[in-house]
């Protein structure tokens, strides 16, 4: 019998055992998925953000490119600016619209009059931004000043926050789900007692043996991991617009998210499933060998 | 070439199961192991199947020094040495065709030809009849000529067999020893451990005997009737 169709008999004839192993990678494989997908986003958060001037300078409504251009005077003075870009409150209005393109109730109910003018500074060294700050701060006309930097700290937290509770609760289910997996194999072996006995004694290798209980844990992997992947895609089309409205104007997750029928949508899919597959199989494969080493000895 | 180099197999302290055997095998003999009970029938093959190693001494096969023999070779080594055992040992939720298919499906062949080989092995034992029968289905004498024919299907240099005929009808037994002389007739080494002496005697065949682990006797044509026998007769009347 081949490998394949011995593994698929061992899952059939006890499938309580199979339906254990499969609901405890599923799980790990959702969540362990769904904090790799934060965790990727908050990646690409940071590098947008990051990527932005260092500060912007809002002024008053009434304020405009005069009181810019006043200010613009007195920080190059300084010597410590490399750039500096005037954004008036048309510009701004065209950078609402664009990144509310997706939302019309949004774009009905604002107008340039509201929206601030903004010079966007950037330092020559982030540390003379400290010397920058009073000349910013008491310019004419400035109503708020934000750095950059801060929204950048309080994002690297928040990602870091993610990523260890992620990764801690990812590294529990994996444990779950290895010790599922090896506990399962071990009460397959036990069942199969005189099958391996005999195997062993008519001339079986061990791969012959051992590779049918690997390959039954590699299947609970995929099976997991690929029910786990539905149900994540699933969510992810659910909330894709609120996720848009959010997060859209980060390149790198607009561009895959925008449009599920987009070449950048299904590749990301594609590499996202066979990522978790991969791993579910070798999660699985790696469980039960684990238990075959302990369970069935060649001596 | 089976060689028993002063072999002493204890199981725990104070129990020797052989001791001090030394004796040799070659290719093509047909040897029955003949002794009461616990005299070391069973140990002398598990030890040439290498399911046990000596305490002391060494068992070599051709080249093969079976105490040094690492374990992820053992499998070679059982390729080589069929067994078939009292209890038979065949998989109750596979076929007949299935449980002997299975000596050929561990080497690797190909459908068709376990298929034929399956076949022709199953002629030999006269189970061709009965290959898509469950071991359940089948009598004991049956079950036993599949049990051989899963030993040879994969064309062993050396058969052993544990009491094959310990559970048959006089008949049955006379049976399986005839299948067991024909695969001897093809060439393959045969050493069958058994308490039948009618059929020892009957078939005149090379004959190890063992009493308490050691080798008491060494017959090259089953003589056991004429030394051995004998002697116990005497000492049971006396």
């Amino acid at each position: 019998m081949k490998a394949s169709a011995t593994a698929w008999t061992h899952i059939r004839r006890s499938p309580y055992q199979a339906w254990a192993a499969i609901l405890s990678m599923f799980l790990t494989f959702l969540v362990g998925g769904i904090f790799g997908l934060t965790s990727l986003s908050s990646f690409y958060i940071l590098k947008y953000f990051e990527s932005k001037p260092q500060v912007t300078v809002f002024f008053s409504e009434k304020a405009g490119e005069t009181e810019a251009e006043k200010l613009n005077t007195a920080l190059v003075e300084t010597e410590k600016v490399s750039s500096t870009k005037f954004v008036s409150k048309d510009e701004a209005l065209s950078i609402y619209k664009e990144q509310n393109k997706n939302d019309p109730l949004l774009l009905e109910m604002v107008t340039a009059d509201i929206l601030p003018a903004s010079l966007e500074v950037s330092a020559k060294d982030p540390r003379y931004l400290k010397d920058l700050e009073p000349i910013m701060k008491n310019a004419e006309g400035v109503e708020e000043v934000v750095f950059q930097k801060d929204v950048v700290d309080t994002l690297l937290k928040w990602t870091d926050a993610i990523r260890m509770t992620g990764g801690i609760f990812g590294i529990l289910l994996a444990i779950n789900a290895l010790l599922t997996v090896m506990t399962i194999t071990a009460m397959k072996v036990a069942l199969k007692k005189d099958e391996v006995e005999i195997l062993k004694l008519i001339g079986a290798s061990q791969w012959y043996i051992r590779f049918p209980f690997m390959l039954e844990g590699s299947i609970y992997g995929v099976i997991g991991s690929t029910t786990a992947f539905i149900l994540i895609m699933g969510l992810l089309l659910w909330g894709r617009m609120a996720l848009l409205s959010f997060v859209g104007m980060i390149p790198a997750i607009g561009v895959v998210i925008e449009n599920p029928f987009s070449s950048a949508f299904i590749l990301f899919s594609l590499a996202f499933y066979c990522i978790l597959t991969v791993i579910g199989a070798f999660l699985g494969g790696i469980g039960s060998y684990v238990a075959l080493i302990k369970y069935i000895k060649f001596k | 070439m089976i060689q028993f180099d002063h072999v002493t197999k204890k199981f725990g302290a104070n129990t020797s199961a052989l001791s001090d055997l030394t004796a040799t095998i070659e290719n093509g003999d047909f040897v029955f192991l003949i002794g009461p009970s616990g005299s070391g029938k069973s140990t002398f093959l598990r030890l040439i199947l290498r399911d046990i190693i000596p305490s002391f001494g060494e068992v070599t096969i051709d080249d093969w020094a079976l105490s040094k023999l690492p374990d992820s070779h053992i499998h070679l080594l059982r390729r080589k040495v069929g067994m078939v055992f009292q209890d038979f040992k065949l998989l109750p939720d596979r076929t007949i065709f299935e449980n002997i298919a299975l000596g050929l499906e561990i080497l690797g062949k190909s459908k068709s030809e376990i298929e034929k080989r399956v076949m022709d092995v199953l002629e030999l034992v006269h189970l061709s009849n009965k290959r898509n029968s469950f071991p359940q289905q089948l009598s004991a004498g049956e079950l036993q000529r599949a049990a051989i024919a899963r030993a040879i299907v994969g064309g062993p240099q050396i058969l052993l067999a544990d009491e094959p005929t310990g559970n048959l009808d006089p008949d049955t037994a006379w049976d399986i020893m005839q299948i067991l002389d024909e695969i001897h007739s093809l060439g393959t080494t045969v050493i069958v451990a058994t308490h039948n002496v009618g059929m020892v005697n009957h078939m005149k065949k090379r004959t190890i005997t063992l009493k308490q682990g050691m080798l008491i006797q060494d017959e090259a044509k089953g003589k056991y009737h004429t030394t051995e026998r004998a002697k116990h007769t005497k000492e049971k009347h006396d």
